[in-house]
């Protein structure tokens, strides 16, 4: 119990580290959303500026502290303002969420299992053909920048081949239904992406899956288990790969936010209008409100998936219920 | 009882120090000639730095100049093809060589002195500055790195290569913080700290010369982990267009590879080939240093030998 109340504290304070870089760094940086779209306007006179700081709330001459907590406020309510091009934050998020979660989601659950699943293979039969094998070939696809292997899928398959789309997320034209052809559409568009993040995240975890096991081989309750005679994979599955995915767990959930990084510059390879494109244009545009809850809900996706391995490891390990 | 002992410590110290640098020295240069891995590395990036030194040996024409004919592939005039505006690319490639090393090596190391000076120092204090470190580190490896440092270089714009390094160290040092975290804290209770702290060192001194010396394999394995994350990460960068645009390197050739559709509209793929792999290529040879520095400082990883397991056994 201890050990989770510590996780949640990391959790909080976390989340208020985030929220506060996000308050800060608009007021230390130089320039705003105002004159971002001042910029973009041509002859307009200075009138116009006034008129738009006025819109977005900025070079509001006010108390520091209470705009910090009328910030914090907007922020735990889901009031985020306007983008440059005056739509509510939040409706231009949740038009892009929805395809993230999906690719995002089903990737990285395949090359989670994929990677641990072969990563206990390989430490199981240690110096076998998978052993020899894999390594190298994943020392080199992991070499490749997640953007640039997507380029080169891309060439390949997209524009060599011509067996998938190059990019969006479904043709364009086609309406929205839970028709067969519409789906099937809808995954040949996120096929390449969804593979290019696979092929990035699978390596990490065959790598890291491979040597806990090969650590938690040499442990006497595994020898013991051996020589009572137990079954293989018994060994292999119940005793070794269950107490070396502990660590995993952890470096799972860390490793979110190195995924929606990924996923960004997929998106954006890709063209594909998720959040992460959504982040890329706001960055892009300069819409400082966009990037800033775009930038907080990836914070608080890690948070979520790090909290959610803190109770999935107190489950498993008995030792972190004491301590 | 202690008092012998720590006389013997005191005037054994700098003769064993200075012996116990020369030794780990050669040992290094052995372990990097034994290990395949190592050598290759060593030579590929040897080869890379020549390139980012000398570049004029490799190609005599104006990365810049934008004289040739437009977007064409690969000829015997030009390798690579040329440029939607007429550059050459094998040019573009050889010369932005430079940049490219200089910000992974400056930004890789930047990262480990943060992560030194972070990491070591919770595990050398512990308690409460462990505690307050610890959270500190903890916060920087869970937000995610890559939207804080294209918001960093957002505001950044115009701002050149030196801002773009310095939100690269500041965004990647946490991970590696946290290995020499505890890596220091297993160091803790050893017998030459114990004595450094008994003849009443400095801390400085002590974290200086008695701990960092110890932990020099997985110092440079970390250096070259670091590089190899700021290689492709410097790139992804530059290939959305954030930091100085205006400067040749391999993620600047991207950007403009991509915004001219050199692969999607097929004019020149070379123009985004060639660079993408130098990025491959140069990851790769820190890689291999990383990999390994890790396996000299832990033999547990190195690669089971079948014969010699067997007779063993």
């Amino acid at each position: 119990m201890r050990y989770i109340a510590k996780r949640l504290g990391l959790f909080l304070v976390t989340l208020w580290a985030a929220l506060t870089v996000n308050f800060l760094l608009p007021r230390v940086m130089p320039g705003n959303e105002a004159e971002a779209v001042y910029a973009s306007m041509r002859n307009a006179p200075p009138s116009v500026l006034r008129a738009l700081e006025v819109e977005f709330g900025v070079n509001v001459k006010q108390n520091v502290v209470l705009t910090y907590f009328q910030y914090l406020g907007n922020c735990f309510t889901g009031q985020f303002g306007l983008t440059v091009d005056r739509v509510p934050v939040m409706t231009k998020i949740m038009t892009s969420l929805p395809w993230t979660l999906g690719l995002v989601g089903v990737a990285t659950i395949i090359s989670f299992g994929l990677g641990t699943l072969l990563g206990v293979v390989a430490a199981w039969r240690r110096g076998g053909k998978l052993d020899s094998v894999l390594p190298p070939l994943l020392f080199i696809v992991t070499a490749f920048p997640v953007f640039f292997l997507g380029l080169l899928l891309l060439l390949i398959f997209a524009v060599t081949l011509g067996w998938f789309p190059t990019n969006g997320n479904y043709s364009l034209g086609s309406t929205p239904s839970l028709s067969p052809a519409f789906i099937g559409d809808v995954l040949s568009h996120a096929f390449l992406p969804a593979l290019t993040l696979v092929l990035t995240l699978a390596g990490t975890w065959v790598y890291t899956m491979r040597n806990n096991m090969v650590t938690t081989l040499a442990e006497d309750y595994v020898r013991m288990a051996r020589a009572k005679g137990l079954a293989p994979w018994r060994i292999m599955l119940d005793y070794s790969a269950r107490n070396a995915i502990l660590p995993n767990l952890t470096g799972f959930a860390m490793q979110m936010g190195f995924v929606l990084g990924g996923a960004i510059l997929v998106e954006y390879t890709f063209s594909y209008p998720g959040v992460g494109y959504l982040f890329f244009t706001a960055t892009d545009t300069h819409d400082l409100p966009l990037m800033e809850a775009l930038f907080l809900l990836f914070t608080l996706a890690v948070l979520i998936c790090v909290l959610a391995a803190d109770f999935a490891t107190a489950v498993l390990d008995p030792r972190t219920r004491e301590t | 009882m202690a008092a012998p002992a720590m006389e013997a410590n005191l005037s054994a110290a700098p003769a064993t120090q200075e012996g116990f640098g020369r030794a780990s020295f050669q040992r290094f240069s052995a372990a990097i000639l034994r290990n395949r891995k190592a050598t290759a590395g060593l030579l590929l990036l040897l080869f890379l730095a020549f390139v980012a030194a000398f570049p004029q040996v490799f190609t005599r024409v104006d990365p810049n100049a934008a004289i040739y004919p437009q977007a064409v592939g690969p000829s015997g005039a030009h390798w690579l093809g040329t440029t939607q505006v007429g550059q050459d690319v094998y040019a573009q490639l050889i010369w932005g060589t430079r940049l490219t090393l200089i910000i992974t090596v400056v930004a890789g190391g930047g990262a480990t002195l943060l992560s030194v000076l972070f990491g070591v120092a919770a595990a050398y204090f512990g308690g409460m500055v462990d505690r307050v470190l610890s959270v500190f580190i903890d916060i920087f490896l869970i937000i995610p790195t890559l939207p804080l440092l294209i918001i960093l270089a957002a505001y950044l714009t115009g701002a050149g290569t030196v801002a773009i390094i310095a939100a690269l160290i500041v965004t990647g040092w946490a991970f590696s913080a946290r290995q020499l975290r505890s890596q220091g804290l297993s160091l803790r209770t050893r017998d030459f700290l114990e004595a450094a702290r008994v003849r009443g060192e400095r801390s400085m001194y002590v974290i200086f010369a008695e701990i960092l010396p110890t932990m020099t394999s997985l110092l440079v394995a970390n250096f070259m982990g670091l590089a190899t994350y700021m290689v492709a990460t410097a790139a992804g960068l530059q290939f959305l267009g954030l930091g100085n645009t205006s400067e040749v390197t391999w993620g600047t050739m991207l950007y403009y590879a991509q915004n001219n559709d050199a692969i999607q509209g097929g004019s020149n793929p070379w123009w985004a080939l060639a660079p993408g792999f130098a990025v491959v290529l140069m990851g790769v040879a820190f890689a291999l240093l990383n990999y390994a520095f890790d396996e000299i400082g832990n033999p547990a990883l190195r690669a089971v030998r079948r014969p010699r397991a067997r007779r063993a056994a």
